[in-house]
C-alpha cells in the first residue's frame, strides 16, 4: 500500500523499546485519530467520567489531521454570537447544503447536524479556543462561518490542553493495525507504538480517523493513472487504514469513492500538506484553459465562495489533470495570489510558451473569448453583468478581455481535501454493520463518516461543523456506554 | 527603517510570503495586518516589520508550516534575525556596529573600565560614610555628575540617532494621535497579546507570565530613572543632599523600583530558562541575557547599597554601582535596549498606516 511520502514521517521501527506486557489495556474509550473530532469525542467522554485513551497515528508536531489545515466552521445562530454577524437560520443552512450536494444528503442527520452546530462555538470557547473576526479576503463568510484565531492549529493545541487537564491520554505515532469485531462490537484493536505493538480492549470506540486521500493507491482504484497527479492538501496520514478495516469488519460503507472534496490548486504546491496557501482564487477574474489550450468551464458560473469546491473535480477530469489560469495584469489584481509568483508574458504566445502550452491554440482560445467578451460594469463582489456572447463555453459573470501585458498565468492542479466514501452512521455517531443492525460499542466522527450527509459538493467550514457535532455526539454515546457498565 | 539588505532578510521574506498566502494568523499582532497591506517586502520595510514583532511566538505555535513541515516556517525567529540587523545598521557611529555582536565582552569591558575609573577617583575606604555628603566623601559630587551626565547624554543621542536612521528609511510625520496610539499599544503591550491577551511563552500554553515580568523591570526601571531625577532636584534644587531618608520620596521610589527592576530580570531570566527553544534565533539571545543580568545587578546593588550605607561596606558598594550604571549607559546603543526605541518607532509608523487605511 502506497504510504505518504512526505519525508518527515518517522515510522515506527523494530530498534525501539522493547515490547509491552502481553497483557491488553482496557480503557473506558478507545479515540482513533487526533483531529477536532477525536478529541472532541475524547473530552466529551471524558467528561462523563470514562477514561479515554486517543491513538493518533501522527507524531505530536503534526498531530490533528486536517483539522491542522482548518480556519473556521460553519455554524447555525439565531442572534449575533461573538465573531459570527447577523443571523443564519436552519432553514438557510440547509437550503446551502441542499445546493451545493445537489440534494445528495440524508435531511434528518443534516439538519440534526445544523441545529448541532449552535453549540460549537461554545463548546470549543470553553475548551480555550480563541475566535478571531473573518479573515481578510474571505468574501462574506463573516456571517456564517466562526474563525478559529491562528487556525486549526491553534484550536488544536486549545482543545489538547483541555483534554490534557481533564485526563485524556494520548499516544502519537500509533496508528491502527488491527481491529477484531465479535457479535456487532469491537473486542480488541492493535495499535503500531514506537514501543511496539500494544492490545486495546475498549469498552467504546470512537473511529475519528479521516478519509483516504491520501492513499493514493486506493485513490487509483477509481481515479486510474489520474490519481497520481492529484495533489492531496492536508495530512499526509490519512491512508484509510481504520476505514478499511472496519469495512472489511462489517461496518456498513456510505457515499461514492470517487467524491471528495476537491478544489482548483497552484499546480506547484507540495504532493502533501500544502494547506491553504497553495490555493488560488483566480478562476472567476481569469479563463481557464487545459493542455490543449482549451477553456472547458464556464470560469464565472457563480460567486466563488459557491464554486471553489467544483474546480478540482473538473481539472481532475481534464487530460494531465492540469489546467492553466490566464489573466492579464488588471486582473491579476483582483484575487490574492498564491504563494507562488505568477508566470508573467509581455505577449500571450510568449506566455504560452512559459507555461508549456501552444502558442496557437492559446492565442486562439484568448482571441476567440475576447471578441466574444460584451461590455458591462464589473464587480467582482455580486452577479455583474460582464459576459461572454456566442461561444460554446460561455463566461457568464467577470468577463473582461485579456488585453493588458504583461500577462499573467498560474498552473492549477486538482487538490483533494478530503474523500467522501466512509462508513453508515445513525443520529448518535453509532456505527451501522453491513446486515443492517448498528455496532455494539462503535462510534464515527469527522471525515470518515462526512459521507453521510456529504454526498457530493461542500460548504466552506462543514466539515469542521460535521467534525464537531458528531465528535461530540460519538464522544457521548462511547462516554455514556462506559459510565453504564462501571455502574453496574 | 534602514534600506539596506541583510544576509537575514531573504528567509524573512519567504516566511511572509507563505504567511500572506494563509492569514490564519491575523488576529494575533499588528504584524499580519502590516504585512497584509503589501504584497513585497523592500529591506525597509521588512524592518519595521521585525520591529512591530514583540517576538509572542503565538504564530509559531499555530503554523500548520512550522517544522518538521517541509516549509519549516518559523516567523519570530526569522524576524529577531531580521531585527537585530535592523539595529545594527542603524547604530551610530557606524565604526561600534559590531558591537552589538558581542554583547558580553562589551559589557564586562565597559563595567570593570568605569569600577577602575570609579576606584580611581573614589576615597575612604574601609570607613563608614553618614550625614549629608556621605556618598561624596567617597566620589567627589563633580566627579559623579560629569561621569553620569557624559555617559547618559551619550546614550541619548547615539539611541535617538539609531532610531531616526531607522525612521528616514520609510519617512512621514506622525500625528499626536499616532504618538498616543503607539504609546497605547506599548504601554499595555497589546501586541504581545497574541489576540486572546495570553502569548504561549516560555511554552506552548498560553500565559501572561512575560507581560508581567517585562512591566515589573520596565516600570522599576522608570521608577528608578524617577528617583535620580527627584534626587537631582533635591542635590540642585533645593539643596538637600544624600543620602536621603528611607522614606524620603528619592528613596521610596528607588527602593520601589530596585525590587521591580530586580523581580522582573529574575522573571525574564527564568522564563528564558524555561522557554521553548524551537522559535527562538538563539544568537539573539546573548544581548537579551547581557541585559537583564546587568540590570539585575544594578537594582540589587542599588538595594544593597541602600541597606548597607551606614556600614563601611557602602565605599566599595558604590563604586560597583556606579560601574554597572556608566557601564549600561554606554553600553545601551549597543545592546538589546534599542529594542525600545525601535519598537515604539514601529508602533508609531503602524498607527500611521492604519490610520491611512482608515481614512
Amino acid at each position: 500500500m502506497f504510504r505518504a511520502a512526505a519525508g518527515f514521517r518517522k515510522r515506527p521501527g523494530s530498534a525501539t523499546l522493547p515490547p509491552m506486557g502481553v497483557s491488553a489495556e482496557t480503557p473506558d474509550v478507545l479515540v482513533i485519530g487526533g483531529g477536532n473530532a477525536a478529541i472532541s469525542a475524547a473530552i466529551t467522554a471524558c467528561r462523563l467520567g470514562a477514561s479515554v485513551l486517543v491513538a493518533e497515528a501522527a507524531p505530536r508536531p503534526m498531530r490533528g489531521g486536517n483539522t491542522r489545515h482548518t480556519r473556521n466552521l460553519r455554524a447555525m445562530h439565531l442572534q449575533p454570537q461573538g465573531t459570527l454577524t447577523g443571523t443564519y437560520l436552519e432553514d438557510e443552512y440547509w437550503d446551502d447544503l441542499l445546493r451545493v450536494t445537489h440534494g445528495q444528503t440524508d435531511e434528518a442527520l443534516a439538519r440534526m447536524t445544523i441545529r448541532a452546530s449552535a453549540g460549537l462555538v461554545s463548546f470549543l470557547a470553553g475548551c480555550g479556543v480563541h475566535f478571531q473576526p473573518s479573515l481578510a479576503g474571505t468574501l462574506s463568510l463573516s456571517r456564517t462561518n466562526a474563525f478559529f484565531l491562528g487556525g486549526g492549529k491553534a484550536l488544536l493545541n486549545a482543545v489538547y490542553r483541555e483534554a490534557g487537564r481533564r485526563g485524556v491520554a494520548v499516544r502519537y505515532e500509533s496508528p491502527v493495525r488491527a481491529i477484531a469485531m465479535e457479535r456487532g462490537a469491537i473486542a480488541e484493536v492493535v495499535l503500531a507504538t514506537p514501543a511496539g505493538e500494544q492490545r486495546i480492549r475498549p469498552r467504546a470506540v470512537v473511529a475519528a480517523a479521516g478519509g483516504f486521500q491520501a492513499n493514493i493507491a486506493w485513490m487509483r482504484e477509481y481515479w486510474g493513472e489520474a490519481a497520481e497527479n492529484f495533489i492531496i492538501r492536508g495530512t499526509p496520514y490519512a491512508t484509510g487504514d481504520v476505514l478499511r478495516l472496519l469495512l472489511d469488519g462489517g461496518c456498513a460503507p456510505v457515499g461514492d469513492p470517487t467524491q471528495c472534496h476537491a478544489i482548483a490548486l497552484d499546480g506547484r504546491a507540495p504532493r502533501f500538506d500544502g494547506g491553504i496557501a497553495t490555493r488560488l482564487d483566480s478562476v472567476p477574474f481569469s479563463i481557464v484553459v487545459n493542455r490543449d489550450g482549451q477553456r472547458f468551464y464556464d470560469e464565472g458560473e457563480d460567486l466563488w465562495p459557491k464554486r471553489y469546491a467544483i474546480w478540482g473535480r473538473l481539472i481532475a477530469q481534464q487530460p494531465g489533470q492540469v489546467a492553466w489560469s490566464i489573466c492579464d495584469a488588471p486582473a491579476a489584481r483582483d484575487f490574492m495570489p498564491s504563494v507562488f509568483p505568477a508566470i508573467t508574458a509581455a505577449t500571450i504566445p510568449e506566455l504560452a510558451l512559459a507555461l508549456g502550452l501552444d502558442p496557437l491554440a492559446l492565442a486562439g482560445t484568448v482571441a476567440d473569448y475576447n471578441a466574444a467578451v460584451r461590455e458591462g460594469v464589473f464587480d467582482p463582489t455580486s452577479l455583474d453583468g460582464c459576459r461572454t456572447e456566442g461561444l460554446a463555453i460561455p463566461k457568464t459573470h467577470w468577463a473582461r478581455r485579456i488585453e493588458t501585458p504583461p500577462f499573467v498565468g498560474y498552473p492549477l492542479r486538482p487538490g483533494i481535501t478530503f474523500t467522501y466514501l466512509g462508513v453508515r452512521v445513525d443520529e448518535t455517531a453509532r456505527v451501522h454493520l453491513a446486515d443492517g443492525s448498528r455496532a455494539a460499542n462503535l462510534f464515527a466522527a469527522g471525515e470518515i463518516m462526512a459521507g453521510n450527509i456529504l454526498g457530493r459538493g461542500y460548504l466552506a467550514g462543514f466539515g469542521m461543523t460535521i467534525g464537531g457535532v458528531f465528535g461530540r455526539l460519538a464522544g457521548q454515546g462511547a462516554g455514556e456506554g462506559a459510565a453504564r457498565h462501571a455502574r453496574n | 527603517m534602514p534600506a539596506t539588505e541583510t544576509p537575514t532578510m531573504p528567509e524573512a521574506r519567504r516566511a511572509l510570503e507563505i504567511c500572506n498566502a494563509c492569514r490564519y494568523c491575523e488576529g494575533y499582532c499588528a504584524v499580519f495586518p502590516a504585512m497584509e497591506r503589501r504584497r513585497e517586502f523592500p529591506a525597509a520595510d521588512l524592518a519595521f516589520i521585525a520591529n512591530l514583532c514583540h517576538g509572542c511566538n503565538g504564530c509559531y505555535h499555530a503554523c500548520q508550516y512550522a517544522p518538521p513541515h517541509e516549509w519549516a516556517l518559523n516567523l519570530p525567529a526569522a524576524l529577531s534575525r531580521v531585527r537585530r540587523e535592523s539595529w545594527v545598521e542603524t547604530i551610530r557611529p557606524a565604526f561600534l556596529r559590531g558591537l552589538l555582536r558581542r554583547p558580553l565582552a562589551v559589557t564586562v569591558v565597559a563595567v570593570l573600565a568605569f569600577f577602575l575609573v570609579a576606584l580611581a577617583a573614589a576615597s575612604g575606604f574601609g570607613a563608614a560614610h553618614t550625614g549629608p555628603g556621605a556618598f561624596y566623601a567617597v566620589i567627589a559630587l563633580p566627579t559623579l555628575i560629569a561621569l553620569g551626565s557624559v555617559t547618559f547624554l551619550f546614550a541619548l543621542f547615539a539611541m535617538a540617532a539609531s532610531t531616526l536612521a531607522a525612521w528616514r528609511g520609510l519617512g512621514g510625520v506622525p500625528r499626536g494621535a499616532h504618538v498616543l496610539r503607539a504609546l497605547h499599544d506599548a504601554a499595555t503591550l497589546k501586541n504581545l497579546g497574541g489576540g486572546g491577551g495570553e502569548c504561549p511563552y516560555p511554552r506552548e500554553k498560553p500565559t501572561r507570565a512575560r507581560r508581567h515580568a517585562h512591566h515589573a523591570l520596565a516600570g522599576g526601571f522608570l521608577l528608578a530613572f524617577a528617583a535620580t531625577c527627584v534626587g537631582t532636584i533635591y542635590e540642585h534644587v533645593l539643596g538637600w543632599h544624600a543620602p536621603y531618608a528611607f522614606f524620603s520620596l528619592p528613596v521610596l521610589l528607588g527602593t520601589a523600583g530596585g525590587v521591580l527592576m530586580l523581580m522582573g530580570a529574575t522573571g525574564l531570566l527564568v522564563l528564558k530558562r524555561l522557554a521553548d527553544p524551537a522559535p527562538l534565533a538563539a544568537e539573539t539571545l546573548p544581548a537579551d541575557h547581557v541585559l537583564l543580568w546587568l540590570l539585575g545587578a544594578i537594582a540589587a546593588t542599588g538595594l544593597l547599597l541602600l541597606g548597607f550605607r551606614a556600614t563601611p561596606a557602602m565605599p566599595p558598594l558604590l563604586a560597583i554601582h556606579l560601574a554597572l550604571v556608566l557601564g549600561f549607559f554606554v553600553t545601551m546603543p549597543f545592546g538589546k535596549l534599542l529594542h525600545a526605541p525601535h519598537r515604539f518607532a514601529a508602533l508609531v509608523r503602524d498607527a500611521m498606516e492604519r490610520g491611512s487605511t482608515h481614512a
